[in-house]
């Protein structure tokens, strides 16, 4: 009798997590936020793989792109990682009511097309819960505006929900973190399910919407991109776009 | 191949002295080294085109008008003349005036131009670049070729019964090259129709130009200019040299570190080796730039930025010097005998041999209109069917 063979990875699952120290809390939700949306997905019968970018080592060449308009190296890797995502997890602390600069400079860097249609699930997480509507005012809004498929379900973790079972005085123990954060798994792998893989789709994704208005292209090259510009408009349909009749 | 340097005239003060030049000194800068290049020997230079400080090149033709005049072999071009903002008729006019005085001695490189509030200054929208670059190069090649010009676009008030003047001279349009740096649309309009395309890498990696300008080769041919390996190709670069390459870090670093555009972003090495800067001795660059034509295939026109971020005068007429001298021959050998086939054109096409390929393809303009015309219009009715119409209905009125 022969082994099975090892199964292999057919959803892929990119996390990015902005938060600055290490060990971060940020950087525990995402971790929980992507098991937990494996282990719902492989419930199901799809094995998924899971690639952290931790927004922290590509800090500089955040801004080296902001400042030059093309990513370098690592990040471009990281960009283009995120533009062919089954799934997106976005955990960021919380910072002055907001997701954190360092984040926001990321998604800025990222092609506004890049994530249209891509389930995302959000996490935050902040000192005391009191923040917690941030994630609904500030990171869905943002995520709408690029056009991706946000599930409704997001996770915010306080400092006390870190705590073993809500001994805390502020932990939740009628609706604890981890109960949270499957649910909100779940929801994003039923969301991821109802689709196909994306395999290697960033060609196909890039086929749609080149062209016309160029205003809300990004200033980097987009991810993924085919080498052969496929989807540029034929000379005929630029005319097309002007008041020259034939 | 063509070897030149472009300017983008930003008046920016030298990190090292606190020296800031006021616009007229910069514009006279301006002047010197082009004279200077010509003098050493380039081929080519080229003054950009801005309408909002501290660029100082708002007027191309009347700064090239007068290069035109005090040099003598040096090609005189733009980088690049905004073909989104201006008017295309005055483009026609005023290069076309250009090319006569200069002799056919220039080309020009049309481009959308990159700064959101200089198009409302102008009465347009950056969000219709493109459809305004299209539709722009579609009336000014009407306005050079054909005599006679009836308009109506989405952009611009209709012509009727017009005439650009001066005629180009010896009827072929001045050549025109189209720069974009991300925007492959632009590529698809140069192969269109047959024109040059110059790719301005300085900030980007060059797997992204070899990739913009293959695009742009495969549909020239694919429009039937020729084969892919047959368009005309140009790129832009940027070096500082000095014969020892520590030299040159230790100058250069001071004016990299504080530029406009990448000025307090990436460290000079990683930018180095990012983009295609090179600082170093002249070896350097003609190893780095030697490998070019390996990426995106033998090329026409390579451009040099050497004159922003402050550099004094005295310090860019030796990087001229440097260019000429110890690193241009070299290199020029070097690339060209990387060229595949005899068949694939060695520089950019001349005024003469345009010329030429015109009269060999049967094709003649007029270099003048009116001579058996109107006075005032060069017209003459027949040429006109609306100015016909009305003559055959003045006489059936009388």
């Amino acid at each position: 009798m022969t082994a099975p063979a090892p199964p292999t990875p057919d959803r892929r699952i990119v996390v990015v997590t902005a938060g600055l120290s290490k060990p971060s809390s940020t950087r525990m939700l995402a971790d929980r936020l992507a098991s937990a949306t494996a282990d719902a997905l492989a419930a199901q019968g799809d094995q998924a793989s899971v690639n952290v970018i931790e927004l922290r080592d590509h800090a500089h060449a955040v801004v080296d792109a902001t400042l030059t308009g093309f990513p370098s190296g690592a990040l471009a890797d990281a960009l283009a990682a995120v533009a062919t995502a089954d799934a997106l997890i976005a955990v960021t602390p919380l910072f002055t009511t907001t997701y954190s600069g360092l984040f926001k400079s990321f998604i800025d860097i990222i092609d506004p097309d890049a994530l249209r249609g891509t389930p995302v699930l959000l996490g935050a997480t902040g000192g005391t819960a009191r923040h917690s509507l941030a994630v609904e005012y500030s990171m869905r809004p943002l995520f709408t505006y690029l056009r991706a498929d946000v599930v409704t379900t997001s996770v915010f973790a306080a400092t006390d929900d870190w705590s073993d079972g809500g001994v805390l005085a502020g932990a939740d123990a009628v609706n604890p973190l981890p109960a949270r954060i499957d649910r909100a798994a779940r929801d994003l792998a039923d969301r991821v399910q109802s689709r196909p893989a994306r395999a290697d789709s960033a060609a196909a994704r890039d086929n749609e919407g080149v062209g016309g208005d160029t205003s809300t292209r990004s200033i980097t090259p987009r991810p993924g991109e085919t080498t052969d510009f496929s989807a540029t408009p034929s000379f005929a349909d630029l005319i097309a776009q002007t008041g020259v009749t034939a | 191949m063509q070897f030149g340097i472009f300017s983008v005239s930003d008046v920016t003060t030298d990190p090292t002295t606190g020296h800031t030049p006021d616009d007229t000194e910069r514009v006279k800068v301006m002047l010197t080294i082009a004279q200077h290049a010509d003098q050493a020997g380039l081929d080519v230079f080229a003054t950009g085109e801005h309408h909002n400080p501290p660029f100082v090149a708002s007027s191309p033709t009347t700064m090239l008008g007068y290069l035109a005049g005090v040099t003598n072999n040096i090609i005189l071009s733009t980088a690049t003349t905004l073909i989104t903002t201006n008017d295309p008729v005055r483009i026609a006019e005023e290069y076309a005036m250009l090319q006569v005085i200069a002799d056919g001695r220039m080309d020009l490189m049309l481009g959308r131009g990159n700064t959101g509030p200089v198009y409302p200054w102008f009465g347009q929208d950056i969000r219709t670049g493109v459809p305004l670059a299209i539709e722009n190069y579609a009336l000014l090649r009407r306005l050079w070729t054909e005599d006679v010009v009836d308009w109506q676009g989405r952009f611009r008030t209709p012509l009727q019964g017009f005439t650009a003047t001066p005629r180009p001279l010896d009827g072929v349009p001045p050549f025109v090259w189209h720069g974009s740096i991300r925007t492959p649309e632009i590529a698809e309009q140069a192969a269109h129709y047959g024109d040059g395309f110059l790719h301005n890498n300085l900030f980007w990696p060059m797997e992204h130009t070899a990739k913009m300008v293959h695009y742009y080769r495969q549909r020239f041919e694919h429009y039937g200019h020729g084969r892919a390996d047959q368009a005309i190709v140009g790129l832009g670069g940027q070096v500082f040299v000095r014969p020892n390459s520590q030299d040159a870090v230790r100058e250069f670093r001071p004016y990299f570190d504080v530029a406009p555009v990448y000025g307090y972003g990436p460290s000079l090495e990683d930018f180095s080796a990012q983009t295609p800067l090179t600082v170093g001795s002249p070896q350097q660059v003609i190893d780095r730039y030697g490998t070019f034509v390996d990426k995106v295939g033998y090329y026409q026109r390579q451009m040099f930025l050497i004159d922003h971020a402050g550099l004094p005068l005295k310090t860019v007429l030796e990087q001229i010097d440097i260019l000429a001298a110890d690193i241009i021959p070299e290199l020029r050998r070097i690339v060209e005998a990387k060229r595949p086939a005899a068949d694939i054109p060695l520089n950019p096409p001349t005024h003469a041999e345009r010329v030429a390929a015109d009269k060999a393809a049967g094709q003649h303009h007029q270099a003048h209109v009116g001579a058996v015309g109107d006075p005032y219009t060069g017209h003459r009715v027949e040429d006109h069917p609306s100015l016909a119409y009305r003559s055959q209905h003045d006489e059936q009125a009388q």
